[in-house]
């Protein structure tokens, strides 16, 4: 089975993120200011055959931890889907 | 003779430059590809700075499964001096032979200037020449500098004494801003526990020469060429 996987990686909460700052005080000066606490991340999207859909999870997971993400600064979240 | 291994990555772009200051000191230097797994019998090894496959998913990131990156691996588990300039130091990070990552700098642009660092070890193959609280002026060159870990990494490499070098905090006397990327508590360079990784963002192989118009980053190859660490004061530099 092929499963389709959806990656979104994000800056730590908490963590100086200089370009959702940037872009913050852009869509500010486009009129937007009702805007806030803009953070910029990353998306990777991928095919993987796994057997099951929780061992294309695990696998998923296991691709974050080891470099997808960096585990010092920045959390992920996955999503998979039969393809 | 000393043999110096410059590991050379696609994208490496301070290779040429920092095999250049290894031979002004008499070492055999020489470029290491990132696909081979030999270090040709490597007393020190380079990572150099430049933009290793095109700084990818994060600096360093892609670097670190080269090849070499084994080999590296191993003759750091052995004890052998490793030292990673800016892009090199990212590498090493990513590689987890040093503790923390550089993030984008905090002012966002790429920052390209002389600044003022301290030399806060002595301890470590390429700054035996050097002396304590010793204030050097280096060029830089990124985008990604600004060290971070967590609180308990900081911490640590605070008790342990493993900040190599610091950027300046006074401005006193200096024409450069201090801390030209944001790094936690000023951070340019740190090592490993064991000290002979050492990683660090300025560039000293762009000033290795009077003729480059500064030469305080000589230091870091006549100690690399001394090849004997000299013992720090115990005493960690109050900043």
């Amino acid at each position: 089975m092929t499963y389709r996987v959806h990656v979104r990686v994000m800056p730590r909460t908490g963590l100086l993120d200089p370009q959702g700052q940037a872009v913050e005080h852009a869509l500010s000066a486009l009129g937007f200011a009702e805007a806030g606490a803009v953070r910029i991340g990353r998306a990777i999207q991928l095919d993987l055959a796994a057997t099951s859909r929780s061992d294309a999870e695990a696998r998923a997971r296991q691709m974050c931890d080891k470099l997808l993400a960096n585990p010092v600064t920045e959390d992920y979240l996955l999503e998979v889907e039969e393809s | 003779m000393l043999n110096v291994a410059v590991v050379r990555f696609p994208g490496s772009n301070c290779d040429f430059d920092t095999l250049r200051a290894a031979e002004t000191v008499g070492a055999n230097a020489y470029v290491v590809w990132h696909g081979d797994t030999d270090l040709r019998q490597a007393d020190a090894v380079i990572l150099p700075g430049g933009f290793s496959y095109g700084d990818y998913l994060r600096s360093g990131a892609i670097a670190r499964f080269s090849p070499v990156m084994q080999a590296v691996q191993r003759h750091a588990a052995d004890g052998g001096a490793v030292l990673g300039i800016c892009n090199g130091f990212q590498i090493l990070c990513e590689a987890h032979l040093l503790p923390g990552v550089l993030m984008r700098n905090a002012g966002l642009h790429f920052v390209s200037k002389p600044v003022d660092v301290t030399v806060e070890r002595t301890d470590t193959p390429f700054t035996g020449d050097y002396a304590v609280g010793q204030r050097l002026r280096l060029p830089v060159a990124h985008g990604d500098g600004r060290f971070l870990a967590a609180a308990d990494t900081l911490r640590m490499l605070e008790a342990e004494g493993r900040v190599v070098l610091r950027y300046v905090a006074d401005t006193e006397g200096s024409p450069y801003q201090p801390n030209p990327n944001g790094s936690a508590a000023h951070i340019a360079g740190i090592r490993n526990a064991g000290g002979n990784v050492v990683g660090i963002m300025p560039h000293p192989e762009r000033a290795a020469d009077p003729v480059l118009g500064l030469a305080d980053g000589r230091g870091f190859f006549t100690s690399m060429a001394a090849g004997k660490p000299q013992p720090s004061t115990a005493k960690v530099l109050s900043r």
